[in-house]
């Protein structure tokens, strides 16, 4: 229990301090890092409480892509980012009534079984324990097995999407040079020397 | 789910399973063989739009699958062969337009294939989940196809158009939906249908039908939710706006006959006063805006939101008879929409391409009697004049409505059918009496068939109608 706390601590003191960071750092590119630090120790916390696919998701799909996106996004796009941020403290209170609002929210759905201990443990499946079925395995039997259909369709929609954009954006352009590998390669002196003999004054 | 329901699971989902692996294998071909390869991949997408039918019609049983999220029952059986018919048909139909304007591209008939695979996922669709699904799929194809002429400023409007108030409704149906969920407990239709039975209906469930009814009456262009109808069938090249009129609207009147008669069965009054409402002011806005239309394209818009009307009346009614009636009106307008759109294609001038005006069709009778002679008969047949088959379509409806004592329903429909008449009657006039200007070019052999069989079938109907009357029934009855 110990040593579970300690870290718990230290991840969530880290998580919400970089979180900070993301908001108040000066440079852009700085809160796109601060973010990474953000879901390195969420992932931190996941792998606490036994959520272990989840935590490697989150690494995987946030810090390897989404967070990548973002640094792009950051470097290409030219924003002003001070000016942006710089009506910040007159929007602070509506913030934090809105921040207020969740955390209520939160104590409400976290502490509800403490106000009405009847709706303790009718949520819509028990855990079962990490030795008897693993998130891994828990997660697949939903996706692929209970709602394979659902999943299907929906992998279908995502390939009408695609085709959708390409065809209404992709335009075949003539005039782009493109490399040509094999021309280049038979390119010889015999067809790209060409020997002129130049009369005096007359030039080329 | 075990390997053994899995497996029977997929025996049902066949034709779905045909039409989704053919999507990909054509897109396949359509992307190795290059642009040039379109005429092939359209060939090939019929080919695996009239396998999918082959096997649903020979080998597909009947049952629930996927845990009870699709099922495969006779009136889904019926409703998918006529979406099949009506998108091979409107794929044979496209592919002269196609070849003049600027829409040949093998994307196309892949879309219209996942389109066609969406629309059957919703006529089998039995919980809320798999009808959001399929609807989506659906739709998201039909937005891209609507715009598939991208170089041209109306169709892409007409794409944008259809797709914000399309995205619009899919948010009404989910929230409605989600209410729904959170009232019953349940997803499934029959779970639902078994709560709504033993409990008191809550206030937040109606809530929930509202949103889900006006969703799907967008999707449908039932009045208040058509104001996107005329719009978008004008801007979309003709062919795919035959393709909108036709198989789309089988699709989401099946949906919406399945969830009011398998879901809501125990709240019947509730939904069938909104029912009512919107067959009412389909009906009348459907006869009286179409009378000032100049341009064919928007006159079939209003003309088809006329006649969801009419068929919602059989819905109203939630009888056997009704669905029946809902199930004839639906085939028998297809294949009148189809023959008409034939014809609109067929509209073609020497230089200035295709045009729509109806003015355009002055003198049709002298230059082209065979074109003239079928879209009368077709017209007439819209208008609902026996004994033609859209006489029997209406005929069926409005009995139920009758059966079902709902009198002033079925009376303000007769009235809106006869002035709805006048329009269709006007353009007879036109093509027989008014003096002929520049003649329309020959139509090509595929454009002659459709509305050549189309004419013929509404013609004939009285002769025919015997096996598929029953046939309708038959699907009805998979409810009752």
């Amino acid at each position: 229990m110990g040593l579970q706390a300690v870290f718990f601590y230290l991840f969530a003191f880290v998580a919400v301090a970089s979180a900070f960071m993301v908001i108040s750092a000066r440079n852009p590119v700085h809160s796109v890092l601060f973010l990474i630090l953000t879901f390195f120790n969420s992932a931190g916390l996941f792998l606490l409480t036994g959520a272990e696919f989840l935590a490697m998701i989150l690494l995987v799909v946030y810090v390897g892509a989404v967070a990548v996106l973002f640094l792009f996004v950051v470097m290409m796009l030219d924003v002003d980012f001070t000016q942006l941020r710089s009506g910040v403290l007159e929007y602070a209170p509506i913030g934090a009534l809105v921040g207020l609002i969740l955390a209520a929210e939160l104590i409400i759905v976290l502490g509800g079984a403490t106000f009405a201990p009847e709706i303790a443990g009718s949520g819509a499946m028990a855990i079962p324990p990490l030795t008897e079925r693993q998130n891994t395995q828990a997660l697949g039997d939903v996706l692929y097995t209970d709602f394979i259909y659902f999943f299907q369709i929906a992998g279908l929609i995502l390939l009408v999407a695609m085709i959708g954009a390409i065809v209404l954006t992709l335009r075949q352009r003539d005039n782009v040079k493109r490399q040509d590998i094999a021309a280049q390669v038979a390119r010889g002196p015999a067809n790209s020397i060409e020997v002129v003999k130049v009369k005096p004054g007359q030039g080329v | 789910m075990t390997a053994e329901l899995l497996l029977q699971s997929i025996q049902l989902s066949m034709p779905e399973i045909i039409l989704a692996v053919g999507a990909m294998a054509l897109l396949m071909v359509g992307v190795f063989s290059g642009e040039r390869s379109t005429s092939m991949v359209t060939g090939l997408a019929v080919g695996v739009l009239i396998i999918a039918g082959l096997w649903l019609l020979l080998v597909t049983g009947t049952g629930s699958a996927f845990g009870g999220a699709f099922l495969a029952d006779p009136f889904a059986k019926f409703m998918k062969v006529l979406i099949l018919i009506g998108s091979i048909t409107a794929m044979v139909m496209s592919v002269g337009q196609a070849r003049e304007e600027r829409i040949n591209r093998f994307e196309f008939p892949v879309l219209i294939v996942l389109a066609t695979l969406g629309m059957m996922l919703m006529v089998s669709a039995n919980s809320m989940i798999a009808l959001y699904l399929a609807l989506e799929l659906q739709s998201l194809a039909l937005y891209v196809v609507a715009a598939i002429n991208r170089d041209s400023v109306r169709s892409t409007e007409a794409g944008l158009k259809y797709f914000v108030l399309g995205a619009l409704s899919s948010g009404m149906l989910l929230y409605g939906a989600s209410l729904i969920y959170g009232f019953t407990g349940h997803t499934g239709f029959q779970e639902i249908a078994a709560v709504l039975a033993a409990d008191e209906r809550s206030l937040g469930l109606v809530f929930g039908l509202v949103f889900v009814l006006a969703g799907l009456a967008f999707k449908i262009s039932a009045v208040p939710f058509h104001m996107w109808t005329p719009d978008v069938y004008e801007g979309a090249p003709t062919a795919v706006t035959a393709f909108f009129a036709a198989a789309p609207k089988v699709a989401a009147m099946a949906m919406l006959t399945r969830i009011v008669i398998e879901a809501f069965e125990p709240i019947t009054p509730d939904w069938q006063q909104i029912i009512v409402f919107v067959s009412i002011a389909s009906m009348i806005l459907g006869a009286f805006a179409a009378i000032g239309q100049r341009n064919i394209k928007r006159l079939m818009a209003y003309s088809s939101i006329g006649h969801m009307g009419y068929a919602l009346v059989g819905l109203a009614a939630g009888t056997q008879a009704g669905v029946s009636g809902v199930a004839l009106y639906m085939l028998i307008y297809m294949v009148m929409t189809l023959g008409t759109f034939a014809c609109i294609l067929a509209m073609r001038k020497k230089e200035e391409g295709n045009v729509e005006e109806i003015d355009d069709l002055a003198g049709l009778a002298s230059t082209h009697p065979f074109m003239a002679m079928m879209l009368t008969i077709l017209m007439f047949s819209l208008a609902g004049i026996p004994p033609l088959a859209g006489f029997f379509a209406k005929y069926f409806v409005f009995v139920a409505a009758i059966e079902a004592e709902l009198y002033a329903l079925a009376v303000i429909g007769v009235l809106a059918s006869c002035v709805g008449a006048y329009y269709y009657l006007r353009i007879i006039k036109i093509m027989w009496f008014d003096e002929a200007t520049e003649s329309f070019v020959p139509a090509s052999g595929e454009l002659k068939l459709v509305y050549g069989i189309a004419g013929i079938f509404t013609l004939g109907y009285l002769f025919i109608g015997g096996p598929i009357g029953a046939a309708a029934q038959a699907a009805a009855a998979s409810f009752f």
